[in-house]
């Protein structure tokens, strides 16, 4: 448990143990696998993602990250869309 | 009846005819009947693992064809008293022989035997479906590394799909000290990752070079080894014994090792 804290912030701050890269990447690839889905249709559905979301939120697309991930054989999709502002103006001008 | 156990991987070269040499005679050491089935059909080796090679006469495809008896086709090994081992084909392609016929084999040898062990080839074509069609127990046999563990997940995937009642994890090759320097993926690692229950773990170790070399399976040798410790034990395991796992890292430990555990830091 402790050991996997570790290697989740190992592959965060991007060190250099190949353990923890060679986990990462498994996980990645094994819920692409799982969930038989191809690259291009993750590349659209991220695009569809990013229109939808960015007519409401001002969203730094350059930071964001798109994941399939595997827990315990329950795969899921996670986006992480780090809002730069709010945007109000769609709604009223103040 | 027999229990019928594939041992699988989807990669090749992770171990699975050494492996299945190694349990089957340990299996036979414990006093069970075993027949040993080489399903990698034009790429046989499991009869040179065993030492066998000068005594095949005989394969499953003759058997199929009326050539000779089923019982002729099987080789008895001398040494290890009810191990026993049917042949595959080694001029022959993969496709040579169906789904249905593999499993007709097996249900014919079924009253004879405690355990087949069926040695399955490499990949998840025809090869791998008739390797698997009468098996009711899977072992699923990966190294730690990125295309050994992605492998493995595409075949533990098909094998849920079939619905295969027990399927368990084999970790073979593994290098301790790369564990410790995280230069390696760990058991637990692959544990997360495919999340199916492990039964052995197996050391990287040239011993298992050097008595395929003589053709006599590493668990035959007087001289205890930690790999022929550790697959002893997956064959008691496989009986229902419940056996305690070896600490892999003994042979190498360092001080500094000895100390960590000495206070409580058990690297887990
Ligand atoms: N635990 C181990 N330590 C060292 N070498 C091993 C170990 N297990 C397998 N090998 C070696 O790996 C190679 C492939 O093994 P093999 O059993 O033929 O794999 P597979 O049947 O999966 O293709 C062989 O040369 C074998 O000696
Ligand atoms: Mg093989």
């Amino acid at each position: 448990m402790f050991k996997d804290i570790i290697g989740t912030i190992n592959s965060w701050t991007g060190a250099k143990k190949s353990r923890y890269r060679a986990k990462n990447r498994l996980q990645l690839v094994l819920a692409h696998d799982r969930a038989g889905v191809n690259p291009e249709l993750i590349q659209k559905m991220r695009q569809e993602i990013i229109e939808v979301v960015s007519r409401y939120l001002d969203i730094d697309v350059e930071e964001m990250e798109f994941s399939i991930q595997s827990n315990d054989r329950i795969t899921s999709l996670s986006a992480n869309l780090p809002i730069k502002k709010i945007k109000r103006g769609n709604t009223k001008e103040t | 009846m027999s229990r019928v156990i594939v041992i699988t991987s989807g990669k090749g070269g992770v171990g699975k005819t050494t492996i299945t040499a190694n349990l089957g005679t340990a299996v036979a050491q414990l006093g069970k009947k075993v027949c040993l089935i080489d399903a990698d059909f034009g790429l046989r080796n499991l009869d040179l693992l065993l030492g066998l090679e000068q005594r095949v006469v005989y394969t499953i495809i003759d058997a199929l064809s009326g050539e000779c008896t089923l019982e002729k086709a099987i080789v008895k090994d001398k040494r290890t008293p009810g191990l026993h081992l049917l042949p595959a084909a080694q001029n022959r392609t993969k496709d040579a022989i169906t789904p249905e016929q593999m499993k007709e084999v097996i249900e014919q040898l079924s009253p004879n035997f405690d355990y087949i062990f069926v040695d399955c080839p490499a990949g998840i074509e025809m090869g791998f479906r008739n390797a698997i069609v009468a098996a009711q127990e899977a072992l699923i046999v990966t190294t730690p590394e990125v295309a050994a563990v992605r492998d493995a997940d595409r075949v533990v995937g098909l094998l849920e799909s079939e619905n295969m009642k027990s399927i368990r994890l084999i970790v073979n090759r593994l290098r301790p000290e790369m564990v410790q320097m995280d230069e390696m993926i760990s058991v637990e690692d692959i544990m997360d990752l495919l999340v199916i229950p492990l039964i052995g773990i197996v050391p990287d170790d040239k011993r298992i070079i050097t008595s395929s070399n003589r053709g006599e399976p590493l668990v035959l040798s007087e001289e205890e080894s930690l790999p022929g410790m550790a697959i002893k034990n997956i064959a008691q395991r496989l009986d229902g014994v419940e056996v305690p796992y070896l600490d892999l890292m003994a042979s190498q430990d360092t001080l500094f090792t000895r100390i960590r555990r000495f206070f409580g830091f058990s690297g887990k």
